[in-house]
C-alpha cells in the first residue's frame, strides 16, 4: 500500500468527496442518482475494483474518471476510508 | 436592573413575535446544504432576515412556493418535506416522506405538492395545506422495476410530467383527482437526466444522458407521442467526463431561442423555439450547469460543473456571444434573479457566502453570510409554470 496522502491533501479528498462525489452519490453518500457509497453497500466489492471505478470511471453508467484530479493511490485512500466509514 | 431589563427583553419579543405586516413578493431562502437550516432573505434590503434549523440533509435540495407566496416547501434529500412559513419565519409542518428525494413541485391550482423520488422510485402528492399523504405513482417501470424520478414539473390542469431514469420513458401523471391520478407514458430516450417544462407549460423536455439529444413531449397533444430533439448534437465526438449532471430547469428562452447546457462539452447549445433546431453554440469555460435567462431575456448566466465551479460566463443574447466572464468565488452552486433581473444572488458554496451582482454593471453590491450555501429560490417562482 502507498504512502497515505498527508493531512492537507486528505482534507481535500474528503471534501471533494463529500460535496463534487456528492452530488451524484449525496452528500451523507446514501446515494442519488449514483449507488450508496456507505460501509453496508460497498462491503462485498473487490476494493480494487472500487479503486478503478474511481479512477478509470465506468463507461455506460454517468460515473466519470477522477484520474485528472487525484493518483491512484489517492483513489485507493479514498475506497478504504469509504469501506470502514467515511470522515466528516 | 436586572427585572428592567428583563421587562425591555420581553418587550422586545412581543415586538419581533407580532404578525409583520408586509407582503412576500421581495423574499427569499437560501438553503444551506451542509447544516440543515435555511436562511431567509430579503432582496430588498438584501439582508438575511431569519434562520431556520432542523431540516434534515439539505443537499440537492429545492424549494417551491405556495401561489400566495407565504409559504415555501423544501424538498430534502433525505425524503423531508418542510413547510415553512416566510412572514412568520417558522416551520409549519415536516414530514418524512421517503427514504431518498431529488425535488417536488406544486400544482397549478396551488393545492398538490408533488415529491419526486429516487428510492422509492415515484412520485407522492400531499396536500399542501396539511402535508396529508393523498396518493402515489411507483414508478414501476417494468414488473417489479422501480426506477429514480427525474425534472418533475407541473403543467395545466393538475398535471405533473416527469422522467424515469432507469425506464427511458416520460410520465404525465393528471392529479385532477389527487386521490387517484392517472398516468400516461411515453417512450423518452436512454437514461433522461433531469426534465422541465417551457414558460408556456406547452413542452416537457427530458435531457438525454445515454445519447445525444433531448426527448420532447408536447403537453398539448401528448397523443402525438415524443420524440427527439438535437439529436446527435454532438455528432460522434467523444464526450468529456460529466463531473456533475446538468440541471435543467431555470432554463433560458429568450429572444425565441433556447439555451440549453450541452452536456459533456463547453458549450451553451441554442435552439429556435418554433422548430426545435440548433441554431447555435457558444463555447464557455466549463461544462455548463445551469443556463439561466436574466427575467427580461437580455442575458444568459451560465455556471459551470467541478473543476470549473468558481467561474460564471454571461452571455449577451442579442450578440449572442459571452460578453462578461469572471471568478466570483469558490464553488459557484447555483443563481436566482431578483424578481425584475436588476440582481443576481449567487451562492458561493466553498466561501460560506451569497455574492449579489448588479447585471447591468457586473459589479458586487452585497453579500451575506451562509454556511454551505446551494440553492437560491424567491418568492417570484410561485407565479412561474415549471418552479
Amino acid at each position: 500500500m502507498a504512502a497515505e496522502p498527508d493531512a492537507g491533501r486528505q482534507k481535500e479528498l474528503v471534501r471533494l468527496v463529500r460535496q463534487d462525489c456528492g452530488s451524484c452519490h449525496g452528500m451523507t453518500l446514501q446515494g442519488g442518482l449514483g449507488p450508496a457509497l456507505l460501509p453496508a453497500s460497498l462491503h462485498d466489492k473487490p476494493a480494487e475494483s472500487l479503486v478503478a471505478t474511481i479512477y478509470y470511471g465506468r463507461p455506460g453508467t454517468p460515473m466519470p474518471p477522477w484520474q485528472q484530479f487525484m493518483s491512484e493511490a489517492e483513489a485507493g485512500w479514498i475506497v478504504q476510508k469509504l469501506m470502514s466509514g467515511f470522515p466528516q | 436592573m436586572r427585572l428592567v431589563l428583563g421587562f425591555l427583553f420581553a418587550l422586545l419579543l412581543t415586538a419581533c413575535a407580532g404578525p409583520q405586516v408586509r407582503g412576500t413578493g421581495d423574499l427569499g431562502l437560501v438553503i444551506e446544504r451542509a447544516s440543515g437550516h435555511v436562511t431567509l432573505v430579503d432582496t430588498t434590503s438584501r439582508q438575511p432576515y431569519a434562520r431556520i434549523g432542523g431540516l434534515g440533509d439539505l443537499s440537492h435540495a429545492s424549494a417551491v412556493y405556495s401561489r400566495d407566496g407565504r409559504y415555501a416547501f423544501v424538498f430534502g434529500r433525505d425524503g423531508g418535506l418542510t413547510k415553512i412559513d416566510m412572514l412568520e419565519a417558522r416551520i409549519v409542518n415536516r414530514v418524512i416522506q421517503s427514504g431518498n428525494a431529488i425535488g417536488g413541485s406544486i400544482s397549478q391550482d396551488g393545492k398538490i405538492v408533488v415529491v419526486q423520488n429516487y428510492t422509492p422510485g415515484g412520485i407522492k402528492a400531499f396536500d399542501a395545506a396539511t402535508l396529508e399523504l393523498l396518493s402515489e405513482v411507483p414508478a414501476e417501470y417494468a414488473p417489479g422495476k422501480f426506477s429514480k424520478v427525474v425534472g418533475l414539473a407541473d403543467s395545466a390542469g393538475n398535471k405533473f410530467a416527469y422522467a424515469l431514469f432507469e425506464g427511458g420513458e416520460i410520465w404525465v401523471s393528471n392529479f385532477s383527482n389527487p386521490k387517484q391520478p392517472t398516468t400516461q407514458r411515453f417512450t423518452a430516450g436512454s437514461q433522461p437526466y433531469d426534465g422541465l417544462v417551457t414558460p408556456d407549460g406547452r413542452y416537457f423536455l427530458a435531457g438525454l444522458f445515454g445519447e445525444d439529444g433531448v426527448a420532447m413531449l408536447d403537453l398539448w397533444q401528448p397523443e402525438k407521442g415524443a420524440r427527439k430533439i438535437l439529436e446527435k448534437y454532438g455528432r460522434g465526438e467523444e464526450k468529456l467526463p460529466v463531473f456533475k449532471m446538468p440541471h435543467l430547469r431555470g432554463w433560458s428562452v429568450a429572444q425565441g431561442k433556447a439555451y440549453l447546457p450541452a452536456i459533456g462539452r463547453h458549450e451553451v447549445l441554442v435552439v429556435d423555439v418554433a422548430t426545435w433546431k440548433e441554431v447555435g453554440r457558444i463555447p464557455v469555460r466549463g461544462q455548463p450547469v445551469f443556463v439561466m435567462a436574466r427575467p427580461d431575456g437580455r442575458q444568459v448566466w451560465v455556471n459551470f460543473a467541478f473543476p470549473d465551479n468558481g467561474k460564471m460566463d454571461v452571455i449577451d443574447t442579442l450578440v449572442g456571444k459571452v460578453v462578461h466572464a469572471f471568478e466570483p468565488g469558490k464553488g459557484i452552486l447555483h443563481m436566482e434573479f431578483t424578481p425584475r433581473g436588476e440582481n443576481v444572488w449567487l451562492s458561493a458554496r466553498d466561501d460560506n457566502k451569497v455574492l449579489i451582482y448588479d447585471t447591468a454593471t457586473f459589479t458586487r453590491v452585497g453579500e451575506i453570510a451562509a454556511d454551505n450555501p446551494s440553492g437560491i429560490f424567491f418568492t417570484t417562482r410561485a407565479a412561474r409554470i415549471g418552479f
